[in-house]
């Protein structure tokens, strides 16, 4: 189902939770709503649900008009960050519920059931209590039951966030594997950038309220339209204007053009990455991304004085005003 | 995904429970107290009901004016009961979900029924649809009389129990099920009720007790209602104690069987 957002805005007294936002996210895609908290994005995802009402604007589910109409009737799955499971009911009568309630023949829910069990790997506890499952177990069941009644649209509000970080990585893994299998149009809610560049196709930048870029998890990295977006899809250090990743920050143990010289103040070895931390002559401080192998060359130890040269920096105009265009993207290489 | 999965989501562990070693002093001193306000009394009781044998235990049940006053007191009971689960509910519903001008002082008002002695709420609800009710309305000295005075004296107990459990009532599941296509109705009915039904028979088992007990609202207002706190009162009155202590056990044995029920349906089919 293609989604359509005209002109939304909503308010929460007096707190502007979307502003004027326009989105198009395309059938059948993946796409992930990416911003710090007060965003706007879970209100963003709500109001295509049907659950918040909007105070101005339109949405459009398959060109047509949904705005007036209600949770109920707009035929959609959603995942609660928090499970929502019926607590009071097996986890086969909590996949059930929506074709149940629609009177759908028992035989039928019966089957629809076992095969949604047998997707989200429940198999053997279909007459477990909510409060018999693990929070993965709880989440996988809080998605067969949104996807029971075959829905063409699947809201998740910040699906993983209540999950350990292990279960996590495997749950969006599983997640993009799912949506490899049913071809649902998918909307995830994340503040966890990691989370959205592995699993989405298409990720939404949202701050205060507003869209900042819309693209591919590549793109955003590679080339971020505004200040907020470099600094949320990645680490980044400031050097005056300029904003550099880690991994652009090359050391050597020689001066050379553009590089600046800095004091080791700590080497973090975290596996295949070594963050370095470095004290820069001016008093302001970066850190670098090398490798491990760059490390044991380089024998990187605390106090010892480096070259720090930037490979790659963007300078972004004006970053209070609106989101505007970098003017530049300096080679300094 | 893999089974190392399943392995890694590890089912929630029981909360550790210190032992301290104070679990025979507590069980000793519980037991204790419950034997003295509770169990010998009772015992007392059922001892003095039967002080002129079984014969006169049977012959004081017997009698068609216990009978009856039995029969309408737990009848008179079971209704008010259920009135309270309604509008109890309906009231604990109001008092957490809505926001208007004076829920405060509404939510203060509920207990008012509790701080009142009974007695003044009898006189209250006889002067007001009594012989010269100022609203037209004549009721004293029949049943419905008694259900009203029932109903004022009981219903804190469901709203009180309610409110709790839906102040912490998970609405993501509300609005899950409307995700699901479920009508308001609907809602209501599969997620909201199922819920709150341990905490709703859990008020009416209060309110039943009470009900069943009263006494201080009902002396003024009964009348020719046969109400047994007021029937063993005057058998207290006429110097039948052991009568008076009969008909007690059985109100008593009336209001535990219903209690036992009340219970069991609370807890079906909840999750272990």
């Amino acid at each position: 189902m293609g989604i359509k957002v005209e002109h939304v805005s909503k308010d929460f007294e007096d707190f502007k939770a979307l502003d004027d936002i326009s989105l198009e996210v395309p059938d059948g895609s993946l796409t992930a709503l990416l911003g710090p908290s007060g965003s706007g994005k879970s209100t963003l995802l709500r109001l295509i649900a049907g659950l918040e009402h909007a105070d101005g604007g339109k949405v459009y589910l398959d060109g047509r008009d949904v705005t007036e109409m209600s949770v109920q009737e707009r035929g959609i799955g959603f995942v609660f960050q928090h499970y929502a499971a019926f607590k009071h009911m097996t986890v086969r009568d909590n996949i059930a519920f929506g074709l149940a309630i629609r009177k759908t023949p028992k035989d039928k829910i019966r089957s629809r059931v076992k095969e949604l069990i047998r997707l989200v790997q429940l198999n053997g506890m279909a007459h477990r209590y909510p409060s018999q499952l693990s929070g993965g177990q709880r989440q996988r069941m809080a998605l067969a039951r949104a996807l029971a009644a075959e829905p063409k649209l699947l809201l998740l509000d910040e699906p993983f966030g209540a999950l350990d970080a292990k279960v996590r990585k495997e749950l969006r893994e599983w997640l993009r594997k799912l949506h490899d299998e049913v071809h649902v149009t998918t909307i995830f809610v994340t503040h966890d950038q990691e989370e959205a560049m592995d699993v989405a196709e298409q990720i939404v930048v949202m701050n205060e309220g507003r869209i900042e870029q819309v693209g591919e998890p590549k793109e955003l990295y590679e080339h971020p339209k505004t200040e907020f977006v470099m600094s949320f899809v990645g680490e980044v250090n400031r050097f005056g204007d300029a904003l550099i990743r880690p991994h652009d920050l090359d050391l050597a143990l020689f001066k050379s053009d553009g590089a600046e010289e800095a004091m080791i103040e700590r080497v973090s070895h975290l596996g295949f990455e070594v963050r370095v931390e470095l004290s820069m002559a001016n008093g302001d401080h970066a850190w670098a991304q090398v490798t491990r192998a760059q490390a044991e060359e380089l024998e990187l130890e605390e106090g010892q004085i480096i070259f720090a040269r930037p490979s790659r920096a963007k300078v972004f105009e004006n970053g209070d005003g609106p989101p505007t265009a970098p003017t530049d993207e300096l080679q300094v290489a | 995904m893999s089974g190392a999965t399943a392995q890694a989501e590890t089912l929630p562990r029981p909360a550790f429970r210190p032992r301290l070693g104070s679990a025979l002093l507590s069980r000793g001193l519980v037991t204790t107290y419950l034997s003295i306000m509770v169990l010998i009394p009772i015992v007392a009781l059922i001892l003095k009901s039967f002080e002129g044998g079984l014969a006169g235990f049977w012959d004081a049940v017997t009698q068609p004016q216990s009978l009856e006053a039995l029969r309408v007191t737990v009848f008179i009971a079971l209704i008010v009961t259920v009135i309270n689960c309604i509008v109890g509910t309906a009231i604990a519903w109001v008092l957490v979900r809505d926001e208007f001008p004076g829920k405060r002082l509404l939510n203060s008002l509920i207990d008012l029924p509790f701080a009142l002695p009974t007695i003044v709420a009898g006189i209250t609800l006889l002067a007001l649809y009594g012989n010269d009710s100022p609203i037209g309305i004549d009721i004293a000295y029949t049943s419905t009389a008694v259900a009203m005075a029932l109903l004022f004296v009981t219903l804190p107990f469901v709203v009180r129990a309610v409110q709790p459990t839906l102040i912490e009532l998970d609405q993501d599941m509300e609005e899950a099920a409307a995700s699901l296509g479920a009508s308001s109705m609907t809602i209501f009915r599969k997620i909201v009720l199922p819920n709150l039904r341990p905490a709703i028979l859990a008020g009416a088992a209060l309110a039943f007790a009470r009900a069943i007990g009263e006494f201080g609202s009902l002396v003024l207002l009964a009348g020719n209602t046969q109400i047994a706190s007021i029937y063993i009162f005057a058998k207290i009155e006429s110097g039948d104690t052991e009568g008076a202590a009969a008909v007690s056990v059985v109100l008593l044995v009336a209001a535990v069987v219903i209690l036992l029920a009340i219970g069991r349906f609370a807890r079906r089919g909840l999750p272990v």
